[in-house]
């Protein structure tokens, strides 16, 4: 049942009721739902449209996220992002506490990724500071992205495959999965989440003994474990019929909303980070970037198993090409760290788009201004735009294909 | 054929399910409190504080310089100064608290602590009745033996007993060196964040530019050279440097 839905077709009719709509919602959403009357263009009565507000307590929202959503019917006509439940102020902080000292406040933004998260920001003060890491570190650094990477895009898939009514078996195969790029990343840095491992001009500690070796097992047995959810998952008539179609998100709207990672390639745009910035050692690894051409959940799906293919490619070359040597640079204080006058904006290509951190500096112990640029928020902001048309359980569908950290949104 | 991919997903479905009984290494689940699985080396906790020898009082490594209070992101530790009668400073904490409620385990005491004093404890079976005192450990309960770091982390801990050894060394034949013209060098600067930056000279006394935080008594042995400002400067990184 691919449905060919031109989303401009859809807002053109209901143009009209959304000024009704707006009429109607000044009670500040206090209500679980509210009906209102439906009108059209002239005016005439047409039945009724219902206004849910799903979440945030609602179990397809990914943590604490509501959506408010006005119902035709089963069709969203409108629906209203609503987010902030778990804002704690982590910019704030990051200008009240010293450079070091904001690192592991960094892998709670997004806490499938906590690596990528430290990069970006070590980067960031790193470009600040003129901190060089050795190459080894730099190795040790593009081999944690690229893990993080396969275990943000596996679970993904796992609580996407959820949100549409595969309760458990996908989940818990992608959560096996994770398992063990989890115990390399416990080996590692000592905690399972919080790694809090890189450090501005390198890395905290080097590789245990014997960790390159586990890590190239690891690498070795995923491709099976890829092959068999491609088995699973990718000719299946449900998931086929309920992702094709689905959420379809044009490219000129994705750039213009600066729409970042899977999402921006599922529409066939070709910009991911690791290619454009080159940051870290990128440009000595040959992979390439899986572009989809619909844009719809379908193609999100495809783009990020096509993409843990080829971080799989990254990683084999890097565990076999990682050198001995220093794992951070000699001019790296713990205490007093100052940096100079100045400012720098670091990113990376995140699982879930560009991380940038954006500091600036007054040549004190602490940032004068520190501010995210977060992925899944920004993302999240073309929601509306993905779902209008579509009814509301593909709208589950489409906010899980967008990959939001709740964590990260909030901040 | 309609159907044919759900039938190709039973199959890994069925696959899977017959697998985890045939194979024993698909058996993934722990029995958690009869069976336990293996900590990793280097997992973290929460902080604990070291000593040496058997005191627990009079071992600690803690001199109380309060930079890990100073540091702490979560501003979890909370650290008094030992005084005898005269108000004189004593080298080591009477308080110190850890709210292991607030902290988030980052170990950025760790790291910055220059007497390698405070490490990452392993235990996690920390529930408690009483979620403000029973979570506030203090100074009794974060003690713990240099053995036990042994235990825990034992790569680590030699490491930093190779270091600390090293750093005595150095002390030593510094001492030895400036104590003929006794009079001649000036004590050098308890506060280890300024001479962190110093100690690649050692022999050279560093004259302190910032007022050190708490008066020292003016003798060579009272200065514990703090490490480098690496975080684990092993004797192999050296070298390559």
């Amino acid at each position: 049942m691919p449905l060919a839905i031109d989303g401009r077709n859809y807002r053109t009719m209901i143009s009209g009721v959304d000024t009704q709509i707006g009429e109607v919602a000044g009670t500040g959403g206090a209500a679980a739902y509210r009906i209102s009357p439906k009108v059209t263009d002239d005016g005439a009565p047409q039945g009724d449209l219902l206004e849910v507000s799903m979440g945030p307590h609602h179990p397809s929202t990914h943590g604490v996220f509501r959506m408010d959503v006005v119902l035709d019917g089963e069709t969203v006509v409108k629906l209203k992002p609503v987010f902030g439940y778990l804002h704690r102020n982590h910019e704030k902080i990051g200008e009240n506490t010293s450079y070091l000292g904001n690192m592991p406040y960094t892998d709670r933004l997004d806490y499938f990724c906590s690596m990528t998260n430290n990069w970006a920001y070590a980067l960031t003060v790193e470009k600040l500071t003129g901190l060089q890491p050795p190459e080894r570190a730099e190795y040790i650094r593009v081999i944690v992205a690229e893990l993080t990477r396969l275990q943000n895009h596996t679970c993904l898939i796992g609580f996407l495959l959820q949100d549409m009514g595969a309760l458990g078996t996908p989940l818990m195969y992608a959560f096996r999965e994770r398992e063990h790029i989890i115990d390399l990343f416990e080996a590692l840095s000592g905690s399972r989440m919080m790694y809090n491992y890189m450090r501005f001009g390198g890395c905290r500690v080097d590789l245990p003994g014997g960790w390159v070796e586990e890590a190239k097992q690891v690498v070795a047995n995923f491709p099976y474990f890829l092959d068999e959810f491609e088995r699973l998952l990718n000719e299946n008539e449900i998931l086929i019929a309920r992702t094709q179609g689905v959420g379809a998100l044009k490219p000129e709207l994705a750039i213009n909303a600066s729409v970042t990672g899977p999402m921006l390639r599922a529409c066939g745009v070709n910009y991911d980070l690791r290619k454009v910035d080159k940051y870290g050692i990128y440009d000595r690894f040959d992979f390439r970037i899986p572009l989809g051409e619909h844009g719809d959940v379908y193609d999100r799906y495809m783009v990020r198993i096509l993409e843990m293919r080829e971080s799989l490619k990254i990683l084999d070359q890097a565990l076999r090409d990682i050198p001995e040597g220093p794992i951070i640079d000699v001019k790296y204080k713990v205490r007093n760290f100052k940096p100079k006058i100045g400012e720098s904006y670091g990113r990376v290509e995140g699982p879930k788009g560009e991380l940038g951190f954006y500091v600036i500096s007054d040549g004190s112990t602490n940032a004068y201004r520190y501010r995210v640029r977060p992925p899944s928020f920004i993302n999240l902001t073309i929601l509306e735009d993905m779902c209008i048309g579509h009814t509301i359980a593909d709208a589950v569908i489409i906010l899980g294909s967008v990959d939001i950290v709740l964590g990260e949104v909030d901040r | 054929m309609l159907g044919k991919g759900l039938l190709k997903g039973l199959r890994e479905t069925a696959r899977n399910f017959v697998g985890s009984y045939s194979d024993p290494e698909r058996l993934t689940t722990v029995q958690y409190p009869e069976e336990r699985l293996a900590l990793k080396e280097n997992t973290r906790n929460f902080p604990f504080l070291v000593f040496d020898g058997n005191d627990s009082t009079k071992g600690l490594r803690c001199v109380a310089c309060k930079i890990c209070e100073k540091e702490c992101p979560p501003q979890c530790i909370y650290i008094v100064l030992e005084r005898d009668e005269k108000g004189k400073p004593q080298k080591h904490p009477r308080v110190f608290d850890i709210d292991i409620s607030v902290c988030m385990s980052c170990q950025i005491c760790v790291e910055v602590c220059p007497f390698d004093a405070i490490k990452m404890d392993q235990v996690y079976e920390l529930s408690r009745s009483d979620r403000f005192d029973g979570l506030l450990m203090r100074k009794p309960d974060l003690a713990k033996s240099n053995d036990y770091y042994h235990t825990i982390h034992p790569t680590e801990a030699s490491e930093v007993d190779g270091r600390l050894a090293a750093e005595k060394a150095k002390a030593e034949a510094a001492k030895a060196k400036l104590a003929p013209p006794a009079a001649a060098p000036a004590p050098k600067s308890p506060d280890p964040a300024a001479t962190a930056a110093k100690a690649a000279a050692p022999n050279t006394p560093a004259p302190s530019t910032n007022a050190p935080p708490q008066p020292a008594p003016a003798t060579a042995t009272a200065v514990i050279p703090p490490p480098a400002a690496n975080i684990s400067p092993s004797p192999e990184r050296k070298a390559d440097l």
